[in-house]
């Protein structure tokens, strides 16, 4: 038998931790892996929270890919353009053919600046390299006026990350003496700060108790970089800068090869994670289209589960390993606190008194995560 | 009767969430336009209608379906000026 031939597009978190799973469980006579990535960088996109808002950068924001992965897995530094699942192939960038038995699409997600008008001359965001260290000059010139935070549309990877931005942003403010010059306003596209009740009314106390300003159901439709106003369903608000999440779509390739839906996320089984109707193939991490966390932690809990599944596949087993929903996200509140947000598809979260031990467990794991995730360690 | 454009199920989806999910789905509807979220958080017997009151769409019905789960349909209506 010649081992079979497994594809992984798209080295993240969810990619590069498959990867290395994979090529740990089976023998090379079983399968040869090979991973497809557009960088040659591995990005920690938690970090970028903090570039914007701490004096020292202490995370370590990337690491060349090749370093991250086992000596086995075939690196292959291009970007799929074309997936023709008819003929179990991928079309590369620079003309290349890839044949795969197996296919594991793991491309995350990307930002689209320019469906909201004025979104990217009037505002900044966190949300890429770039965007965090334009913030970062922007709010060292700030001296003072009214900072808007907002959501530019769903989904959004990491939701938690517009209100641990907002906290970060208090702390940073009151360090550089410009918290009394400074309005923050929190806005939100529905009735409260955060979707689970439990959680909102948490961080409520929280912002009420920085005096930071909410702003419900104001679901941002335009900026108008000129006027500096932020419009939307239910009002408008003026702004001296303003910190808007911009709207997230799948890879382009998905949307042009048509196996995804028009935002590019690819219809995928919420247990088995395989892409809906189609054998062979399976999709983590941001990619899917389960209306659920696009999280980092996500793709590394589908990840095992999709090393599991794979590898019943090659021994001809039955496959046991379902994803059960889980999510972890640390929620940082600011003044050195936070707390851990915890679910599944069964179990809501509850989230444990914030205290100094989450933050300083959130700080390790951002230097932690390139010895942690990545090889597969947890 | 309506015709249904765009249906999510956010069963056991507690974050983002079933409310999260018709934000998106209204976002890029046409005025007219009928979409459903189907929600086993007990939360959205009272966050759907008021959210759907607030930015002035209509909730068609909520209908009942086994596991204590709901599907909520909304009409979306156009932009009110402000
Ligand atoms: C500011 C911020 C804070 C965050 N904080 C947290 C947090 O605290 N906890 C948490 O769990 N998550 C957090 N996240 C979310 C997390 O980073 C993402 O959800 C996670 O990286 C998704 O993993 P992924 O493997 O699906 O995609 P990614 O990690 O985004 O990787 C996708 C990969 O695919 C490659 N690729 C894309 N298209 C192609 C193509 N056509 N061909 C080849 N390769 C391609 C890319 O180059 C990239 O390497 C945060 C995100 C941001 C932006």
């Amino acid at each position: 038998m010649k081992p079979y031939r497994i594809l992984i597009v798209g080295g993240g978190v969810g990619g590069t931790l498959l990867a290395n799973l994979l090529v740990r469980r089976l023998r090379p006579e079983e399968a040869q892996v090979t991973l497809l990535s557009r960088d040659g960088e591995h990005v920690y996109q938690p970090g970028w929270l903090y570039v914007a808002v701490e004096d020292e950068e202490e995370t370590e924001l990337s690491r060349p890919e090749k370093e991250l992965l086992r000596q086995e897995v075939f690196f292959l530094h291009d970007e799929a353009e074309r997936f023709d699942l008819d003929r179990r192939q991928v079309w590369t960038h620079s003309g290349e053919r890839v044949p795969y038995d197996m296919l594991v699409i793991a491309t995350g997600s990307r930002l689209d600046l320019d469906r909201i008008p004025g979104l990217r001359e009037g505002a900044h965001h966190f949300y890429s390299a770039v965007g965090a260290r334009n913030l970062q000059h922007a709010l060292r010139a700030f001296r003072g006026g009214r900072i808007v935070i907002g959501i530019g549309g769903m989904p959004f990877k990491c939701p938690v990350a517009p209100l641990e931005f907002t906290f970060l942003l208090d702390d940073y403010l009151r360090r550089r003496n410009l918290r009394q010059q400074s309005e923050i306003v929190y806005t939100f596209p529905i009735g409260r700060c955060f979707p689970i009740e439990s959680v909102a009314e948490l961080a409520q106390r929280y912002l009420d108790e920085r005096a930071i300003r909410t702003e419900f159901f104001f679901d941002i439709d335009g900026i108008d970089p000129e006027r500096r106003r932020i419009s939307s369903l239910v009002g408008e608000l003026e702004y001296d800068l303003a910190v808007i999440i911009p709207p997230h779509r799948g890879a382009e390739a998905i949307i042009a090869s048509q196996i995804g839906d028009e935002e590019g996320w690819i219809p995928t089984d919420r247990y088995t994670l395989q892409m809906e109707g189609v054998e062979q193939v399976w999709v983590i991490g941001d990619a899917t289209n389960i209306p659920i966390s696009k999280a980092g932690s996500t793709a590394h809990y589908q990840a095992h589960v999709v090393a599991e599944r794979i590898t019943a596949f090659v021994r001809d087993q039955e496959p046991e390993a379902h994803y059960d929903g889980h999510v972890q996200c640390f929620l940082e509140l600011g003044e050195g606190k936070a707390t851990l947000l915890d679910f599944n598809y069964e179990m809501p979260p509850s989230p444990p008194r914030p205290s100094r031990f989450y933050h300083i467990a959130k700080k390790l794991f951002n230097r932690a995560y390139w010895y942690l995730i990545p090889p597969g360690r947890i | 009767m309506y015709t249904i454009k765009q249906e999510v199920d956010a069963r056991g989806m507690a974050c983002p969430g079933p409310l999260m999910e018709l934000v998106r789905m209204a976002k890029k509807a046409q005025p007219g336009d009928v979409i459903a979220v189907i929600s086993s958080d007990p939360g959205s017997i009272k966050d759907i209608p008021a959210w759907a009151e607030k930015v002035g769409h209509r909730l068609l019905e909520v209908i009942e379906l086994d596991n204590r789960a709901r599907k909520f349909v909304i009409e979306i209506q156009a932009r009110k000026p402000l």
